[in-house]
């Protein structure tokens, strides 16, 4: 079954198509790559999956439920976590306080839980003070908890920034270039990560430029070119596709 | 010894003023320039309250603090759809409506008049008319207002006011609503404003709109970013140095015709060292970005 279905979206900015009727599906618990030249409207189409822009037409549907145009928060609730392409991390929060961020809280994010630090907010927050340094440990982060986010380097920040969503505990992870601009090392990890993700059972999209990233980790590629789907499969099929060599080097 | 105790008197209101603008401001990050309108709205309120209905100042300042948290929801809705230097302006512009009905009203403010004759706190038959007894109704609110900011800011509902600070966008990936927090906020520091707003009124006896100015925001507003953004501490020390500093200006001896513009002269030119020197404030962690 899909976990997320999207049909005939249309997103067009003063009169330019940026997303020009794209459908596809991505099917529970698979790793899928959206790829494209730049500007070909994979970030928009992400954009629109996590409810920041709303689409002039078309649907998205996430397990059987209609999400299009709901606000990002809530459907980031519904079990749909995404980062961003250019890392938008809170830095002058702890590394730890990062990640607690994306809990969801039972009463202890209210108010008047707050406001007379009721025991339930304390114990709340104690078991997820645990969860956090969990997560922190499986990306291996756990040495920076006490520093500001802002302190991080590069690729700590893209691995903090997936360590967040990991606390919101989402079930389709929206990845927007999860390897760019990573050290070899690095790289190493997240793609031992995002595969570990796919073990627990969850589902990830996630657009990436280098290919050989995408031929190692993704089941089905989704290849756009000026707003439009022009392919979708396998890697290897998706790779001898004419229309996708045209796009990326050009009519011979 | 009367005139010390005033001055504390004074700092005291004005904490509570810096503390709940604090949380607007440097915990949420949410430009706001018209503070002194619910201590306005709360002052007129509660004594108008005890002048014309007889009503008690306890009440009064109860109703006061709920209709200038009111208020604060009114300049929220807007708000929410403006963010950064078009907030500043629209709440700037609160401030200016808020003064104008003061002024303009005169049938019910009185106007330019202003009201004498504020009734005083009494507690058990007792009027807190001296300044001992008001300076300790004024700490008692002091404290209380910084437990409650601080139970506020220190929680898991505090993480998400700094992350609103931080990144907006991302606080709304992480599935919180930003607008319900942003709108909390507002009623709550608008409520506590209120209650500063009527202890000033029932401490002088007299208000008029004089006292309740945009520039009077302003001061606030520098007390906050002196004492330091999202330092609770550091609004205690920033209001304090702020309302104690000029009045050291009175022993040098010089007409009020010149203390009063050195005054405002001597809190520019703070402003401008602490910018240079500390742009995160004297006690505060947080910078501009």
């Amino acid at each position: 079954m899909a976990v997320l279905q999207v049909q005939n979206l249309v997103k067009e900015f003063d009169g330019i198509k940026a997303v020009d009727g794209i459908a596809f599906g991505v099917e529970k618990n698979s790793i899928c790559a959206l790829v494209g030249p730049n500007g070909s409207g994979k970030t928009t189409v992400f954009n629109l999956i996590s409810g920041y822009l709303k689409p002039q037409r078309g649907k998205i549907f996430f397990n059987g439920k209609e999400i299009t145009s709901l606000s990002p928060h809530k459907i980031a609730k519904l079990g749909i976590g995404r980062t961003f392409q250019n890392i938008r991390l809170f830095p002058q929060i702890s590394v730890l306080d990062n990640v607690m961020f994306g809990f969801k809280y039972e009463r202890g994010d209210k108010f008047f839980s707050a406001l007379f630090q009721t025991r339930r907010m304390k114990q709340e927050e104690k078991d997820n003070l645990l969860k956090a340094e969990g997560i922190l440990k499986f990306v291996g982060l756990i040495d920076k908890k006490k520093e500001l986010a802002g302190n991080l380097s590069h690729g700590q920040r893209k691995l903090l920034e997936l360590a967040r969503i990991l606390a919101l505990e989402p079930e389709l992870f929206l990845l927007d270039e999860p390897f760019a601009g990573l050290f070899p090392e690095t790289k190493r990890t997240m793609l031992d990560l995002i595969r570990k993700l796919k073990e627990r059972g969850k589902t990830i999209l996630f657009i990436e430029h280098d290919m050989n990233l995408v031929m190692s980790l993704a089941e089905k590629v989704i290849v756009l070119n000026y707003g439009k789907k022009i392919a979708e499969g396998e890697p290897e099929e998706v790779r001898n596709n004419k229309e996708v060599l045209n796009a990326y080097l050009g009519k011979k | 010894m009367e005139y010390l105790i005033h001055i504390l008197i004074i700092t005291g209101i004005y904490i509570i003023l810096t503390l709940s603008l604090n949380l607007i401001v440097g915990f949420t990050g949410l430009a706001a320039l018209g503070h002194i309108a619910f201590a306005c709205i709360a002052a007129y309120t509660s004594s108008l309250l005890a002048l014309n209905l007889g009503i008690s100042p306890w009440i009064g300042l109860l109703l006061g603090a709920i209709l200038a948290a009111f208020l604060g929801m009114v300049i929220g809705l807007p708000s929410l759809r403006l963010k950064g230097d078009y907030l500043a302006l629209a709440t700037f512009g609160l401030g200016i409506i808020v003064y104008s009905i003061a002024k303009n009203w005169v049938s019910l403010t009185r106007g330019p008049m202003g009201l004498p004759g504020i009734p005083p706190f009494s507690l058990l038959g007792y009027e807190i008319s001296s300044v001992w007894s008001y300076l300790i109704l004024v700490l008692t609110f002091v404290l209380i207002t910084y437990l409650a900011i601080r139970n506020i800011t220190n929680s898991p509902f505090g993480r998400i006011l700094k992350g609103i600070r931080e990144d907006e966008i991302a606080t709304l990936a992480m599935g919180k609503d930003v607008n319900k927090y942003k709108l909390i906020v507002f009623v709550v520091g608008a409520f506590f404003a209120g209650i500063a707003g009527s202890l000033y009124a029932h401490y002088i006896a007299f208000i008029d709109p004089s006292s309740f100015t945009v520039m009077e925001s302003i001061t606030v507003l520098l007390m906050v970013v002196f004492g330091g953004m999202g330092s609770l501490k550091g609004s205690i020390v920033g209001a304090s140095i702020l309302v104690v500093f000029p009045e050291l200006l009175r022993f040098l001896g010089m007409p009020s015709s010149i203390a009063a513009p050195l005054r405002q002269m001597i809190y520019g030119l703070l402003l401008i060292i602490l910018m240079v020197w500390r742009p995160q404030g004297l006690l505060g962690r947080f910078k501009f970005k």
